[in-house]
C-alpha cells in the first residue's frame, strides 16, 4: 500500500516536473498531502487520504470516482468551500491556509467561479441579477455590473432571456446561467460539480461543449462527474477511490457534439 | 449602510418574498396596535375618573351641621347646631396655614323675574373664595369681592342657564333682577363643568343676604380646600382634627354622627387613585404581556426567515459576500421590516381608537388615547428585538460552511 502510495505520487510529480519543463506553463493548482476526515458520532471518517494534485494552466480536469470517493470532498476543499484538515494547498501561486472566513470569501470571489448540479440560482432574482451578483460582492458599480453580466449573458446566448426568473428557464438555460455566473468575476480556475447531473444527454453534451470552448479560450476547469462520457470530453482524467487517486491520466479528449 | 446597492438588494428581497415580508410584518404591526389600542382604553378608563369629579376642587372639604343625637355633658341630644360667622372665623384663624381657600354658604330659593321673564332658582351667598372652590369659569362681568362683602351690596352672578332664561340673547351686566321682591344688581355670569343644575344658581355676597334675609350672622355650610400640597393622609388627618376641633366647639358627643359632618374629597380621592394606580399598573403588565408576545413572534419568524435562505445564504458566500454581508443583509432587512409594520401598527392603533372614541363614552371610557412617545418607544422595542432575533440567527448563518448549507436540497 505504501509502495503504491508512493509511486502514485510518484507518478504525478513526474508527470508535473516534465511540463513544468516547458517553461510558459504555469502552475495553476498544487495540492500536496491533502488529509480530510468528518466526525461521525464519536469516530471519524477519513474522506481524503493524502491527496496529491498538480493542475497547470489551461487544464480541463475530470475528477471521477463512485460516490464516498470523497470527490466532492476535493472539489469543496479546492473551492474554499471547505477546509482540509492537513496538507498544502497554492492556488495560483497563492497559499490558501488559515483562512478567515472574510478572506475565504474575497477568494471565491477573486479565484473561483462555481457551478453546481442544481444550478443554485437565486430564485428571486432574473437571470442577469444572478450573472451580476458575484460583481456585488466585487463593489462594483451598478452601471459596470450590469455591463459585464449582459457580457457574460450573451456569451452563454442567453441575452434575450436576461429578465427571465430561473423558474420560467429550462434546465439548460439555468446551467448557462449559472456558468455566465461563474465567469461574471473572471475567476482563475472554474470549478463544476456534477455539471451535468441534472440535466438529460442533449443538454448535457451542450454544455460540456460550452465548457471545452472556455477552456479552448484558456479557462482552467475542474469536474466532478462519474460519467464516462462526460470525463472523456476532458482532457485528463483523476480517478479516486477511497480517498486517494488511483489513476490520473491525460487521455485524448473527445469533442462533444451537439448531436441533433 | 448608505451603500446604494445594499438597499436595492434589501428592497428587492423584500419585494420578492412578499409573503414573508408581510407575515413578519403583519406580527409586528398586531403587536402594536394591540399595544396602542390596550393603553387608549385604559387612558380613556382614567380619563372617565379623573372627569367624574372636575366639578368641585379635588382637595374640598365640606362642613355641614345637623341636630345632635346624642345627649351630651348635660346637653339634650335633638339640639340644633348653627354654624355663624365667628366659627368661619375661627376655622380660617385657628387652621390657617393647612387651608388654601375658604367660604360660608347660605341657601336660599328666590322667584327671579327680569322684564317678562321669570323663573324659580337657588341663591348661594358665599365669600368670594367660593370660585376657586367650586371652579366656577366667569364669562361675562366679574365674580363677587371683597367690596361687595364689605358693603353689602345687593350685587349677583347668575350662572349660564339663568342667563339664558332671563335675558335671552341679552347682556346681562349692569341689568337689574328682581329676586323676590327685592332688586339686584347683575356684576357677572358664569360656566361650570359641573353641569346643568350647577349653572341654574345665583350667587350674591354672604354679608348681603345675611342682612336681607333674617338679620342675623347664620351660616348654612362652610366650604375649603386644603393646602395642595399635603399629601393625602395629611389631609385625611387634617380633616379629622377639624372636626374633632369643631365638635369640642359646640359641646357635641365625638361618636354623633349627625350634629357636625365633615366631608373630605381626600378619603374619596384617596381611593380613586389608588384603583387608578393599580389600574395603571394592570395596563402596563398587559401592554408588557403584548409586546412580549410581539418580541416572541418576530423571534420566531426571524429564525424561520434565516432557515429558509439558509440556502440563498449559501450561495451568496460561495460568490464571494463576506460574512458581514450576510449578517447586514439580513438584519437590516428585519428592521425595515419592522419599523414600517410598526408605523401601520400605530396609525392602525389611532386610527382605531379615535373612530371608536364616541361609542366608548358609554362604556366609562372618555377620549382614549396614548402618547406617541410610548408607542414609539414600544415600536423601539420591536425593533431592536427583531434585530437581535434576527442577529443571532443570522450570525450562525453566516458561519455556516456554504458547503453545509448548499447541500440541503
Amino acid at each position: 500500500m505504501i509502495y503504491f502510495f508512493e509511486q502514485n505520487c510518484n507518478n504525478i510529480y513526474c508527470v508535473s516536473s516534465y511540463r513544468c519543463h516547458k517553461k510558459n506553463k504555469k502552475s495553476m493548482l498544487k495540492i500536496q498531502k491533502l488529509h480530510k476526515s468528518y466526525p461521525i458520532g464519536d469516530s471519524s471518517l477519513h474522506v481524503l487520504k493524502g491527496i496529491d494534485l498538480f493542475v497547470e494552466k489551461g487544464e480541463m480536469v475530470a475528477i471521477m470516482g463512485s460516490s464516498g470517493s470523497g470527490k466532492s470532498t476535493l472539489l469543496n476543499i479546492i473551492g474554499m468551500l471547505d477546509e482540509a484538515d492537513e496538507g498544502k494547498y497554492i492556488l495560483d501561486e497563492v497559499p490558501i491556509k488559515n483562512l478567515t472566513e472574510k478572506k475565504a470569501a474575497v477568494y471565491r470571489n477573486k479565484f473561483l467561479g462555481f457551478i453546481f448540479q442544481s444550478f443554485n440560482l437565486i430564485n428571486y432574482k432574473n437571470a442577469l441579477e444572478n450573472v451580476a451578483l458575484p460583481l456585488y460582492y466585487q463593489g462594483l458599480k451598478r452601471k459596470k455590473r450590469q455591463e459585464i453580466a449582459k457580457f457574460h449573458l450573451q456569451k452563454v446566448g442567453l441575452l434575450d432571456w436576461a429578465t427571465h426568473l430561473p423558474s420560467e428557464l429550462s434546465g439548460g438555460q439555468k446551467q448557462r446561467v449559472a456558468i455566465a455566473r461563474a465567469l461574471a468575476s473572471n475567476p482563475k480556475l472554474l470549478l463544476a460539480d456534477e455539471p451535468t447531473g441534472a440535466l438529460d444527454t442533449t443538454t448535457s453534451y451542450d454544455i460540456m461543449a460550452f465548457l471545452q470552448q472556455l477552456n479552448n479560450e484558456g479557462k482552467t476547469i475542474l469536474i466532478v462527474t462519474h460519467e464516462k462520457d462526460i470525463a472523456a470530453m476532458c482532457k485528463r482524467i483523476v480517478r479516486l477511490k477511497d480517498g486517494v487517486i488511483m489513476e490520473d491520466n491525460f487521455v485524448k479528449q473527445v469533442k462533444a457534439t451537439v448531436d441533433v | 449602510m448608505f451603500d446604494t446597492g445594499l438597499w436595492r438588494e434589501i428592497f428587492q428581497s423584500i419585494n420578492k418574498n412578499r409573503t414573508r415580508s408581510v407575515l413578519s410584518g403583519f406580527t409586528v404591526a398586531f403587536a402594536i396596535l394591540l399595544f396602542t389600542i390596550l393603553f387608549g382604553l385604559a387612558n380613556g378608563l382614567n380619563n372617565t375618573f379623573s372627569e367624574a369629579f372636575v366639578d368641585d376642587a379635588a382637595n374640598a372639604v365640606f362642613i355641614r351641621s345637623g341636630r345632635t343625637t346624642k345627649a351630651h355633658k348635660g346637653l339634650q341630644a335633638g339640639r340644633r347646631i348653627q354654624f355663624k360667622n365667628q366659627d368661619y372665623d375661627y376655622i380660617k384663624t385657628d387652621f390657617e396655614p393647612s387651608i388654601e381657600f375658604i367660604t360660608s354658604r347660605i341657601y336660599r330659593n328666590v322667584v327671579a323675574s327680569y322684564k317678562n321673564e321669570k323663573s324659580n332658582y337657588s341663591v348661594r351667598a358665599v365669600h368670594p373664595d367660593h370660585q376657586y372652590l367650586e371652579k366656577t369659569k366667569v364669562t361675562q362681568g366679574r365674580y363677587i369681592n371683597q367690596r361687595d362683602m364689605d358693603m353689602r351690596n345687593k350685587s349677583i352672578v347668575i350662572g349660564d342657564l339663568v342667563r339664558q332664561d332671563l335675558f335671552l340673547k341679552e347682556d346681562p351686566v349692569g341689568k337689574y333682577v328682581n329676586l323676590s321682591g327685592i332688586a339686584y344688581q347683575v356684576v357677572g355670569a358664569y360656566k361650570d363643568d359641573g353641569g346643568d343644575n350647577e349653572e341654574r344658581i345665583i350667587y350674591m355676597p354672604l354679608t348681603t343676604a345675611q342682612q336681607i334675609y333674617g338679620n342675623n350672622d347664620f351660616v348654612d355650610q362652610i366650604n375649603l380646600t386644603y393646602d395642595p400640597k399635603m399629601n393625602y393622609d395629611q389631609a385625611i388627618d387634617f380633616g379629622v382634627d377639624l372636626e374633632k376641633k369643631l365638635k369640642k366647639r359646640f359641646t357635641v358627643a365625638k361618636n354623633d354622627q349627625r350634629a357636625i359632618r365633615v366631608f373630605n374629597m381626600a378619603m374619596q380621592n384617596k381611593g380613586i387613585n389608588q384603583m387608578t394606580s393599580v389600574l395603571g399598573i394592570l395596563i402596563l403588565i398587559i401592554g408588557m404581556g403584548t409586546l412580549i408576545a410581539g418580541i416572541v413572534g418576530i423571534s420566531n419568524i426571524m429564525i424561520f426567515i434565516v432557515k429558509e435562505r439558509t440556502k440563498e445564504i449559501g450561495i451568496r458566500k460561495a460568490l464571494g459576500a463576506s460574512p458581514r454581508a450576510i449578517v447586514s443583509i439580513i438584519l437590516i432587512e428585519s428592521v425595515v421590516v419592522t419599523t414600517t409594520a410598526g408605523y401601520v401598527g400605530l396609525l392602525a392603533g389611532v386610527g382605531i381608537l379615535e373612530w371608536a372614541s364616541p361609542s366608548l363614552k358609554t362604556y366609562f371610557i372618555t377620549d382614549p388615547s396614548v402618547s406617541r412617545s410610548l408607542v414609539i418607544a414600544a415600536t423601539l422595542t420591536l425593533i431592536a428585538a427583531g434585530a437581535l432575533a434576527g442577529y443571532i440567527p443570522a450570525k450562525k448563518a453566516s458561519n455556516i460552511k456554504p458547503i453545509v448549507a448548499l447541500r440541503d436540497d
